[in-house]
């Protein structure tokens, strides 16, 4: 047996949606065992819907969207309104390394389970409190999706084209969120390794976003510039762009940062007689004449595939990509040769595909995944195994909809 | 003592730009010990890039390296001289962890593999973050910012169609993420899996090499997406979603995801509870979602009658899930940010004192700090080689000229 990077360590995992979801996914995978709270009244509600998407049809087990969220995790449904709900919930944090919740802030204070609340159960929890703009400060009970920690961090206004809207990007907003809060957590694990002390982390989901723009703020902090849109163009580099490509809706990605580079590019064109105009001449003049150094550069990718490009041009040591839809990712050779995808079996609608960890461990492997819980598919080993309840007693919450 | 989190943990790092940095500057803002190995004359490539304070470049001014090289101790160091090896292994032997971000197969070149380093010091964690990883196809490929992003199919996922694609064809290229967001993302990821095999190695004291591809990295943020298209390859790029999205208001945008019943009916309520917005036509997420099209236009129609300002309090006040796309000056102003001491000041010899962003996490036991500026180029030589290592300051002039630091 392989062990895990997190072997032995458990989660009580109030979160839904995408950003606290994705962070208890990482820990999962890196061998956490996860215990996520939910109920028919409050189930995660990606099982019923997606921003991306709209809403699901069928049951809360059929979610897709769910499934690639909640992989390897276990699911307890407990009615967190009812007392009973709350006892079985210390009960079992007691249990726990770490409790993790994006519920507004102050919510779990009212429902028994706060930090101190926990902590008087569990003095040495970690727990994380995770919101969109953090547990403290005027506007701590403002709320939002991954577009709205976005723009409310910087981010999304230095997105997109200058002439265009800015660009809110994409789920993957709650996602970086995420692996923030995974950073944390694992780092608040790391001393309480060392000293046994827990303790309480509040997050901020649109400040987690700023930071990733940390250079965008800067510009501002020191010399009071806002960074605007500048599409696929760099602040220094030229040629920077997605150059058109033979076939319709193809584009290849070329970055030239250096001298050598731009002699590289110029020799794979074919040495063409524009590159030695003087408009192009230094990396200065090229930059101040973009929109005309890619015209022409357009004219010759305009000849080729996007993998003939960047085949010919890497050849040269010249950074070239091709610019891959979702469609197109999903079939690209590398994918293949790194296994990004592995199959995995659920009840509800059988194989499917989902994104493997994105990290290679060399002596502790992450988990094989898994499909996503159905909802209080865990409630036996949970109530039975860990709290060593009796059918009788699980039967009898069942009934009073405490389990529910 | 000090009570940072990862307080007597030791960190050398081998990285340029920004994803490695950021991946130490996470560790060392936490109070890990971070040796930045840079090249001597040169150093870090981002002591090149902007923003400079007053736009005048400068490698000691660089907003983009004083932000990401906080907290860390400094040196020069040419591993590829026969000393300058021999001083890397004997800082590596000392330490938990080392993140490089050099080429697949260069550090085995230089005789520093990871096979080679865990003969010195088999605990080692040696994170390795490439922009394709150190297997497959295009393991040798260089890759910026631009590339890596734009292979992660991450530029055509936007819940706000862009103006770039219409019907799903393109007819300007998909655009990429702002500043280096998809370099930060590479380096934030790293740092998960290095704290999970470093709380591993303290309990067993098992060390490893950790693979850690930019790809991989965006291609995991967007599992969802990308698994879509796995599962479906005839899965349309752009669905209807849900209403509301991007909305041009006033003066700037505002953005708004209102899926939920009661968020739809909060911002029916701070449009004024319009007739259309109260029929059959919007009476559940399926038909709001059905029939976007016809009510995007009144929503919109609305919103540009409105100021961010009162669009995010008012709407917020009903608990509408709603936000301003905020400048950075909007960021620097905003009293949320403001009273969460977001900012905070931090002096440097060359750059003077300057705020700089903290970060999202307040941590109740092991706070948080900049414990100190970025390094000057070459900046700990001493304090590392000599006091640490036990060469002489004479054998510092002799290193130098030898260009071995």
């Amino acid at each position: 047996m392989n062990k895990h990077p997190l072997d032995g360590i458990r989660i009580v995992d109030f979160t839904w949606a995408w950003a606290g979801p994705y962070a208890t996914l990482m820990l999962a995978l890196l061998g956490a065992e996860i215990i996520k709270v939910e109920s028919a009244r409050r189930p995660d509600h990606t099982r019923l819907r997606s921003l991306m998407s709209g809403p699901t049809a069928g049951s809360p087990n059929s979610s897709t969207v769910f499934n690639d969220m909640n992989l390897n995790k276990l699911s307890v449904t407990l009615d967190l309104t009812k007392p009973k709900a709350i006892e079985i919930i210390k009960r079992l944090v007691k249990t726990a390394d770490v409790v993790t919740q994006n519920m507004r802030p102050g919510v779990m204070d009212r429902l028994g389970l706060g930090y101190e609340a926990l902590r008087e159960v569990k003095p040495d929890i970690i727990m994380l409190s995770s919101s969109a703009l953090g547990a403290t400060g005027p506007e701590r009970t403002h709320v939002g999706y991954a577009p709205t920690f976005s723009s409310i961090s910087g981010l999304a206004y230095a997105s997109g084209y200058p002439d265009g809207p800015p660009s809110t990007l994409s789920g993957a907003i709650d996602t970086r969120v995420a692996t923030t809060s995974a950073f944390i957590i694992l780092a608040a694990l790391n001393y309480h390794q060392r000293t046994g002390k827990g303790q309480h982390i509040d997050l901020s989901s649109a400040e987690a976003i700023s930071c990733l723009a940390g250079d965008v703020l800067m510009d501002y902090t020191m010399n009071r510039r806002i960074v605007e849109r500048m599409g696929n163009r760099d602040q220094s580099m030229a040629p920077h762009n997605c150059y058109p490509c033979r076939d319709e809706g193809r584009w290849v990605t070329i970055a030239v940062a250096t001298e050598d580079e731009w002699h590289s590019l110029c020799q794979v064109m074919g040495n063409p007689g524009w590159a030695r105009d003087s408009r192009f001449s230094d990396a200065l003049s090229r930059w101040q004449n973009q929109v005309e150094l890619d015209n022409f550069i357009s004219e010759w990718t305009r000849q080729h595939t996007e993998y003939e490009v960047t085949e010919a041009l890497q050849k040269a040591g010249v950074a070239a990509t091709p610019t891959l839809s979702g469609e197109m990712v999903a079939k690209d050779p590398y994918i293949q040769q790194r296994d990004i995808f592995c199959e995995i079996e659920h009840p509800e609608f059988g194989k499917r595909l989902v994104v493997r960890p994105p990290w290679m461990f060399s002596a502790t492997p992450t988990k094989t995944p898994q499909s996503a819980p159905l909802l209080g598919q865990h409630n036996q080993y949970v109530l039975g195994e860990l709290l060593g309840m009796t059918q009788e007693e699980i039967n009898q919450l069942t009934e009073e909809q405490v389990v529910y | 003592m000090s009570d940072s989190a990862l307080a007597g943990v030791k960190v050398i790092e081998y990285c340029d730009m920004v994803s490695g940095p950021y991946c130490a500057k996470l560790m060392a803002d936490l109070g890990a010990e971070v040796i930045k190995i840079e090249k001597p004359g040169t150093g870090d490539e981002a002591r090149r890039r902007g923003p400079f304070l007053n736009d005048i470049p400068h490698p000691e001014r660089s907003g983009l390296f004083l932000y990401l090289n906080t907290s860390k101790l400094g040196i020069t160091l040419n591993p590829g001289t026969p000393t300058g090896k021999k001083i890397f292994t004997g800082l590596v032997k000392d330490a938990h962890i080392l993140i490089e971000d050099t080429t697949p197969g260069t550090m085995e070149q230089l005789g520093l593999g990871y096979e080679d380093l865990k003969k010195i010091n088999p605990s080692l964690i040696m994170t390795s973050i490439t922009p394709y990883g150190q297997t497959g196809p295009y393991r040798g490929y260089k890759a910026y910012h631009l590339n890596t992003y734009h292979m992660s199919g991450q530029a055509y996922f936007s819940y706000s169609i862009p103006a770039s694609v219409k019907e799903g064809q393109a007819i300007k290229p998909p655009v990429r993420g702002g500043g280096y967001v998809g370099d930060y993302d590479a380096g934030l990821s790293a740092a998960v899996a290095t704290m999970a095999a470093l709380y591993q190695q303290g309990l067993s004291g098992i060390g490893q090499h950790i693979d850690v591809s930019k790809e991989d990295a965006l291609i995991s943020l967007d599992r969802v997406d990308i698994g879509t298209f796995a599962n479906d390859p005839e899965a349309g790029s752009r669905r209807h979603g849900m209403l509301g999205g991007l909305v041009p208001c006033k003066d700037g945008y505002v953005v708004i995801t209102a899926p939920q019943q009661h968020q739809w009916e909060a911002l029916v309520k701070l449009m004024g509870n319009p007739e259309w917005a109260l029929g059959e036509k919007t009476k559940d997420e399926f038909a709001r979602s059905e029939n976007a099209p016809e009510l995007q236009p009144l929503i919109e129609e609305w919103m540009r009658q409105h100021t961010r300002e009162e669009i995010y309090h008012q709407g917020q006040s009903f608990s509408c899930p709603i936000g301003p796309v905020n400048s950075a000056a909007d960021v620097w102003d905003s009293p949320q940010y403001q009273e969460r001491k977001f900012f905070v000041e931090i002096d440097h010899p060359e750059a003077g004192k300057l705020s700089y962003p903290s970060t999202s996490y307040k941590l109740s036991e092991s706070p948080w700090q900049a414990s100190r500026a970025a390094p000057l180029l070459g900046e700990h030589n001493e304090e590392i080689y000599c006091q640490r290592l036990g060469y002489t300051r004479d054998d510092l002039v002799r290193m130098k000229a030898a260009g071995v630091i």
